[in-house]
């Protein structure tokens, strides 16, 4: 075929011309076949270079367009602009890296020289066999889900509820508020985290802009941006929301309990029928059907017989129930696990009595707690004089995580505080390994908590044992630790040692990626678009992240993530329609003999089989472009959009121009 | 009948008689021959390699080619040639430099360390390979629950290889429940015994076995199994040192733990070199054989 | 300026790691061996193999696939298939007396500008070393007829007698 190309070799200043002869390739790539006109240029990316490609195409009637410059990441978007402006479809348009790749890695002109043709050869080669493209519209569904109803998934709830798109909110718990309303004060301004939590719960809760999904979970997952049907499945609470007042007389009545290990951290207990926490939202409690009496030996019955409403509220029949929703886009704000501090076992957690993780801290300090705010040993009963709080317990450590935890210091130095608040008089040592406190106001705590006269011991703590050495030590915890700061080994004798474990991505988030279609790091945190430039979004479109569940951050981070998403969402509701870049596969279903070989290869799932044909499909909306199915297909039936085998095959003729047939071989 | 080139080490025909004795008439029982090395020499133990690393690892690599040689993996029965060897091997497999060097040497007994041979403790024999299974299947004499400390020691598990777990092992526990054992959680189960503290400084070395035993006893332990003739020899044969040195009055009896699974295998105590103690084992002991036990 | 053998090496470079690698040495000004073409494509997995063969066949001594590492795919796992499929071509590679240093899969992430250079400079001294592909004799071989281009002739095949519709 004949084609009307028209090459352009920018000399980028001298950053390209110093040591690619621009001139010389220029001249050589307008003898070569196809090339209508070939202009070098000191800018192509200034509007000078720009207008000169669009008068070219008007004037000359280019057919296709090379730019051989920069990286196609810098300005391909530019000169692809250029081309439609006059008329020109911007997919018949290809560049050439000769800076990047060429004159910037290179000080031999001759070889740098020889490179820019050779890629500028390919690119001619490759652009002949371009095909005019459009973006595929996609309309935008204005409802959103958000997956996970801690703060990250409230804040972004809020701002979309706020700006006036409905939302549905998923919470797997029976109530939104996540690990935020498990905690006691927040550092560092020592708010009461329920207190600042609460009021933006039930804001949730009585919006109308937000369907409250709790007790539930995402099932299923399918369709793409803008239309996405979510299977939900809302487990069943045995009691009817319908009529439910809250008034909480069946949990008062319950005559059972059992150790609360959710909420409260496994320290106290919680009846079968309940509510995680006094303020939870919405109010309707929840039966534990594992240890509810009635569901095991069909007795009881308490909190029906108890219950004042007409029609009764208990409803032991209810079965779960199956939501199809349609949502334009999804938010995961699904939040953290606590590193599980079994798995050190120089720490004694599990194995000896009085050393407790963060949680369980937090449990034991909340007013709300099992002890009404108590600092006590796991007896519940004696106060502890001395307290140790280790550092970096499963983190910026190589054998667990070697990430650092990020907010670990600051609660670290909050329970200190806690203590010294608590108990007058106690002795409060930190083992440290440095101490991190990036945010607004956070050395300055650091600094009240050394005025509170905490011991600050610089070392990885060793141990913590019990077995007793030297006098002082009978009936205590030992953590052996070496103080860098002087370099020394100390035994301190402690009453109760508090872990610091780090926060760790939940145990199915690997799980929960695969179901929607995005990834996730080696460490299960979810993975970001780009890490520095776009933190909410995945490589996934219409998927976001908010929170804890990118990385371990703490509640500011949190809420301004969430935000971020809701903004990032808002935008693409109030388009309304988008537009998708077309980079994508497509099946002839002529040539399609059906061996399906394409259909387990999709990441995104975005190959079906249809029965009736027996012949496979590739739904647009969902394909991301890879190709990895068109390098697949045995029988070369799926074309990749803009890496086709023509264009990629004539590109490599292209790009070996100089070796294709045996000149004189040197040796 | 599975074959292993057996290194007992320099203590095992002498101080540690009855690890070796034990060793063998256990091993018999699992159908595994453990043939002694012909030849073999000293690994060096702690103090060679800090004296000179080179010829160190020229000592243990003649083992491991001799071994090659005949075409059987090592077993050693004590953790310190354990460790020598098995970290020979390691090391001269990734550094080619330092294998030329040490088979340059090897080269004058027409010998050649190629890396081909596994190296394994005794204790690895019976856990990993024999298994408990077929342990626990020739049991004829269960060991009734007695408080047993598996004591591992130091060297058996570190310096770490791969990724086993050195802080909370539980193999040992695992070898003596089989065996009818009730094994003791002590909480120094990987601490150092000393080792050859004993000799250059004697009161630390007393000191730190006096925590061992003390611990053992505050857990009401009846008997410490080691799999180390260093660690036997230091937790046994000092504790009178021990009593006058600190005014304790322990008296807690050290085995090894093929002795213990010899027991309960039916073997005479007197073929195990049970009696020959320091600490007299017989009265936690004695009663293991003395009525016919049903499978 | 050297007589020495430059070897020609092709590269397909993955748009969203091994390309901005190249990107961010080019960046960074790593000066490094400018004897890698390269060719973008949107995931190491697009990457069919009939693509390095045709590079080896039209004159390229070497051929490097460059992708992101395991587990960080931009399309989760298209990096894998590659692998795959690279393992299965070493195989037909090796049959075909092609030596392995001559094809390598490499995994460079978007911020490893240098570990991309130097393994572009490692492969191209290898190759180098190895010398020109020469493909027509080493995948030939005799069975090629001096210099025309063409393949050899083969004795007219037997045609199946016409099936008779029944």
């Amino acid at each position: 075929m004949t084609e009307k190309v028209g090459v352009y070799v920018c000399h980028c200043g001298t950053n390209i011309a110093k040591t690619v002869d621009v001139v010389e390739v220029a001249r050589w790539a307008e003898d070569q076949p196809n090339v209508e006109v070939a202009r070098d240029n000191k800018f192509m990316c200034s509007s000078l270079g720009q207008a000169q490609i669009e008068e070219d195409i008007r004037e000359r009637g280019l057919t296709r367009v090379v730019v051989a410059s920069c990286s196609p990441h810098m300005h391909e978007k530019t000169f692809r602009a250029a081309c439609e402006q006059a008329g020109l479809n911007p997919f018949l348009f290809e560049m050439a890296n000769i800076r990047e790749h060429d004159s910037w890695i290179t000080e031999d002109r001759a070889a740098a020289t020889l490179k820019a043709k050779a890629l500028i050869k390919g690119a001619i080669e490759r652009v002949v066999h371009h095909q005019p493209l459009e973006p595929v519209p996609v309309d935008i569904n204005p409802s959103t889900m958000i997956v996970g109803g801690g703060i990250a998934g409230i804040s972004a709830a809020l701002e979309l509820a706020n700006a006036g798109y409905h939302v549905y909110l998923v919470e797997r718990e029976p109530s939104i508020g996540g690990h935020m309303a498990q905690l006691d004060k927040t550092f560092p301004t020592l708010d009461c985290s329920a207190c600042i939590l609460t009021p933006r719960m039930v804001e949730v809760g009585q919006h109308p802009n937000i369907t409250l999904l709790t007790w539930s979970e995402v099932e299923a997952v399918d369709g793409y941006l803008g239309n996405f049907t979510v299977s939900v499945r809302k487990k069943a609470r045995f009691v009817d929301e319908r009529y439910c007042t809250g008034c909480g007389i069946c949990i008062e009545k319950c005559p059972h309990k059992v150790v609360d290990e959710i909420f409260e951290a496994g320290l106290g207990n919680r009846k079968v029928i309940y509510r995680p926490f006094p303020q939870a939202v919405p109010k309707y409690p929840v039966i534990d059907k594992e240890h509810c009496v009635y569901f095991l030996r069909g007795k009881c019955k308490a909190c029906q017989i108890f219950c004042p409403t007409t029609p009764n509220s208990i409803d032991f029949d209810q079965q779960d129930e199956m939501l199809k929703l349609q949502v334009g886009n999804i938010i995961l704000a699904t939040g953290y696990d606590l590193f599980d501090s079994r798995r050190i076992p120089q720490y004694g957690y599990g194995r000896l009595a009085n050393v407790f993780t963060s949680l369980e801290f937090e449990r034991l300090v909340n007013a709300a707690g099992p002890t009404s705010g108590r600092i006590v040993l796991r007896d519940m009963q004696t106060q502890p004089n001395s307290i140790g709080i280790v550092h970096c317990v499963g983190s910026r450590d190589e054998n667990y995580h070697v990430y650092c935890s990020k907010v670990c210091c600051m609660y670290s130095l909050k329970f200190a505080h806690l203590v010294h608040e608590r108990i007058p008089g106690a002795e409060v040592y930190n083992f440290y390994i440095d101490m991190r406190t990036p945010g607004k106001g956070y050395e300055e705590f650091y600094h009240r908590l050394l005025d509170e006269e905490t011991h600050f011991i610089r070392g990885k703590a060793a141990e913590v044992t019990d077995s007793a050495r030297l006098p002082g030590e009978e009936g205590k915890l030992i953590i052996q630790v070496e103080d860098t700061l002087i370099g020394k080994q100390r035994r301190i004798p402690v009453d109760m040692v508090i872990l610091s474990p780090a926060m760790e991505a939940r145990y199915d988030s690997r799980e929960v990626t695969k179901l929607f279609r995005m990834g996730c790091d080696f460490d299960g945190f979810f993975i970001e678009r780009h890490p520095k430039l776009d933190p909410v979004a995945t490589m996934t479109e219409g998927i976001y992240i908010a929170g804890a569940c990118q990385g371990p951050k703490d509640i500011p981070d949190s809420v301004a993530q969430g935000a971020a998403a809701s903004a990032r969402v808002a935008g693409l509701i109030s388009r309304g329609t988008v537009f998708m870049e077309p980079v994508r596969a497509h099946i002839d279903a002529e040539a399609c003999s059906g061996c399906r070989i394409c259909n387990s290869m999709c990441p995104y799932n975005a190959i079906i089989f249809h029965e009736d044909e027996k012949v496979s499909e590739v739904i647009t909306a969902l394909c991301q472009g890879c190709g990895t199915c068109v390098a697949a297909c045995p029988s070369a039936s799926i074309t990749g959009a803009h890496f086709t085998n023509d264009q990629i095959l004539s590109q490599i003729e292209g790009i070996l121009w100089d070796v294709r047939e045996p000149l004189a071989v040197p040796v | 009948m599975k074959q292993y080139a057996y290194f007992p080490g320099c203590s095992l025909e002498k101080i540690a008689l009855s690890y070796h004795l034990s060793a063998i008439e256990t091993t018999r029982k699992l159908d595994v021959e453990l043939k002694e090395l012909d030849d073999w020499n000293c690994c060096g133990a702690t103090a060679y390699f800090h004296v000179d690393e080179l010829l160190a690892y020229t000592l243990c690599a003649r083992n491991l080619a001799m071994a090659e040689r005949v075409g059987l993996d090592l077993v050693a029965p004590c953790s310190g040639c354990y460790k020598n060897m098995y970290f020979t091997s390691a090391h001269l497999q990734r550094d080619p430099d330092l294998a030329e060097h040490v088979n340059f040497a090897l080269e004058e007994d027409n010998l050649h360390f190629s890396g081909k041979t596994a190296v394994r403790h005794l204790i690895e024999v019976f856990v990993n390979e024999v298994g408990l299974d077929e342990i626990k299947s020739k049991v004829s004499h269960p060991l009734r629950d007695l408080r047993v400390i598996p004591y591992y020691g130091c060297q058996i598990l570190r310096p770490r290889k791969d990724h086993e777990n050195v802080e909370e092992p539980q193999f040992f526990e695992g070898l003596l429940s089989a065996i009818g054992a009730d094994p003791v959680d002590y909480p120094h189960k990987l601490r150092c015994c000393g080792g050859s503290l004993i000799i250059t400084n004697r009161l630390a070395a007393l000191s730190m076995v006096r925590n061992l035993l003390q611990s053992a006893v505050d857990c009401e332990a009846a008997v410490i199994a080691t799999a180390c003739p260093m660690c036997q020899v230091n937790l046994e044969c000092y504790q009178q040192q021990i009593n006058q040195e600190f005014g304790t009055k322990f008296f807690m009896p050290v085995v090894y733990f093929t002795q213990l699974v010899g027991l309960s295998f039916g073997i005479p105590p007197k073929r195990l070199g049970i009696g020959s103690e320091l600490v007299s084992a017989t009265p936690v002991l004695s009663w293991i054989q003395k009525s016919k036990q049903e499978n | 300026m050297s007589e020495q053998f430059e070897p020609v090496i092709v590269g397909f470079l993955c748009n969203w790691c091994s390309y901005r690698a190249a990107d961010l040495a080019g960046t960074s000004r790593i000066k490094y061996a400018p004897n890698m073409r390269a060719i973008r494509v949107m995931c190491s997995g697009r990457v069919d193999p009939q693509f390095v063969l045709k590079a080896l066949r039209e004159g390229a001594d070497g051929v490097m696939i460059a992708g992101c590492h395991p587990g960080e795919c931009h399309y989760v796992d298209g990096n894998i298939k590659t692998l795959r499929r690279f393992s299965l071509l070493k195989r037909l590679l090796d049959q075909w007396g092609i030596e392995p240093e001559r094809v390598q899969l490499v995994w460079a992430s978007a911020s490893e500008g240098n570990i991309l250079a130097a393994a572009v400079d490692r492969m191209t001294e290898q190759v180098r070393a190895l010398g020109p592909l020469r493909w027509k004799e080493t995948v030939w071989g005799d069975g090629y007829p001096s210099g025309n281009g063409h393949a050899p002739e083969l004795a007219p095949a037997e045609t199946p007698a016409a099936v008779e519709e029944v």
